[in-house]
């Protein structure tokens, strides 16, 4: 049941399952190009937290691992009904896709708010790398506050560029709305469904591991 | 007859069930890794966050990224990412780690 005349399948493509596997390993490949994006700024982490070992340890203190923990929770809720708005897709329940896409994207806004948070935190306590950097080291440790604002730099870089490719995220699935209520995702084609929760799920990884390499490596001392 | 072409696809028929029972595996590990993390176990803190977190990792790339259901070029691709960013890794680590060693050559010749 090859569907040669379906609508969404472009002139270039003899059938929707060859559309379907070009498009699933072009998004896989881009994937790739994203696991070395993040992975440089991975390695930049390991590197520096081998060299200042003791500062990392003790910076990581300063992050809210109650904040880090609910967004992990929130990530991984969003990744669940996100592969829901495809399985509603599968079994052709279109207002169920478009319930899920805005619930993924309510999740996805809940952790951007509560990173703001964070942020705003941050600033409060002047732990943003830059001019107005101050940090108090706790009493009778060592003390390096410029490796402490490494550890810092490292922190926004990686979870700004995630926060980036969340708020992309966000934009990816708003496009989807429209025609998911206008049933073009169903049992026989929902690829475009499937690429963007590729993406969504990576971005579910990388926090997955940001989660503990930021915020949990002090907490063994404390 | 859609439903049909779901099924006949890779055999993999469209259930919820993988889905909740990885995000539960998911919320569990995510409380196995901040526990583990208040335990001392010196270098294998991070061998446990690092174990935890690629298992979590395994488990969305496998269910919720439908790899275990897809083809085998798409696998080849995953397998790829992850290899390319071992040679990252590993070369860049290599250069690094052992750099305090010429020092060590050059004081004892």
């Amino acid at each position: 049941m090859h569907s040669s005349g379906h609508v969404a399948l472009q002139h270039h493509f003899d059938d929707l399952d060859t559309q379907r596997e070009a498009s699933t390993f072009g998004m896989w490949v881009f994937l790739c190009t994203e696991i070395l994006f993040f992975g440089g700024l991975f390695l930049l982490y390991v590197i520096y937290r081998q060299r200042f070992h003791g500062v990392f340890v003790q910076a990581s203190r300063h992050l809210d691992v109650k904040w880090g923990g609910i967004n992990t929770a929130v990530l991984i809720c969003s990744s669940l009904t996100m592969a829901l708005s495809i399985w509603a897709a599968q079994i052709n329940r279109r207002k169920l896709v478009v319930v899920f896409l805005l619930v993924t994207m309510a999740f996805g806004a809940t952790f951007l708010g509560i990173k703001a948070i964070e942020y705003g935190d941050k600033f409060h306590h002047h732990l943003v790398p830059g001019a107005n950097f101050h940090y108090a080291c706790p009493p009778g440790e060592e003390c390096h506050p410029e490796q402490a604002q490494i550890f810092f730099s490292l922190y926004f870089c990686l979870t700004g560029l995630h926060a980036m490719h969340m708020v992309v995220g966000l934009g990816i699935l708003s496009c989807l709305l429209l025609p998911a209520w206008r049933g073009r995702y169903n049992a026989e084609w929902h690829n475009p469904l499937e690429c963007s929760g590729l993406y969504w799920h990576f971005v579910d990884i990388v926090w997955i591991f940001l989660f503990p390499l930021l915020y949990l490596i002090g907490r063994h001392v404390a | 007859m859609a439903e049909e072409h779901a099924a006949e696809h890779d055999g993999h028929v469209p259930s919820r069930k993988p889905y909740f029972m990885v995000w539960a595996a998911l919320m569990i590990f995510t409380g196995l890794t901040v526990w583990v993390a208040g335990l001392n176990l010196g270098p294998f803190n991070d061998v446990a966050a690092l174990i935890i977190a690629f298992t979590k990792a395994t488990l969305v790339v496998l269910i919720f990224m439908h790899v275990a259901h897809s083809s085998r070029l798409t696998k080849l691709t995953v397998v790829s990412g992850l290899v390319w960013l071992l040679i990252m890794i590993s070369l860049t680590l290599g250069d690094y780690v052992t750099r305090g060693w010429l020092d060590t050559f050059a004081a004892n010749r």
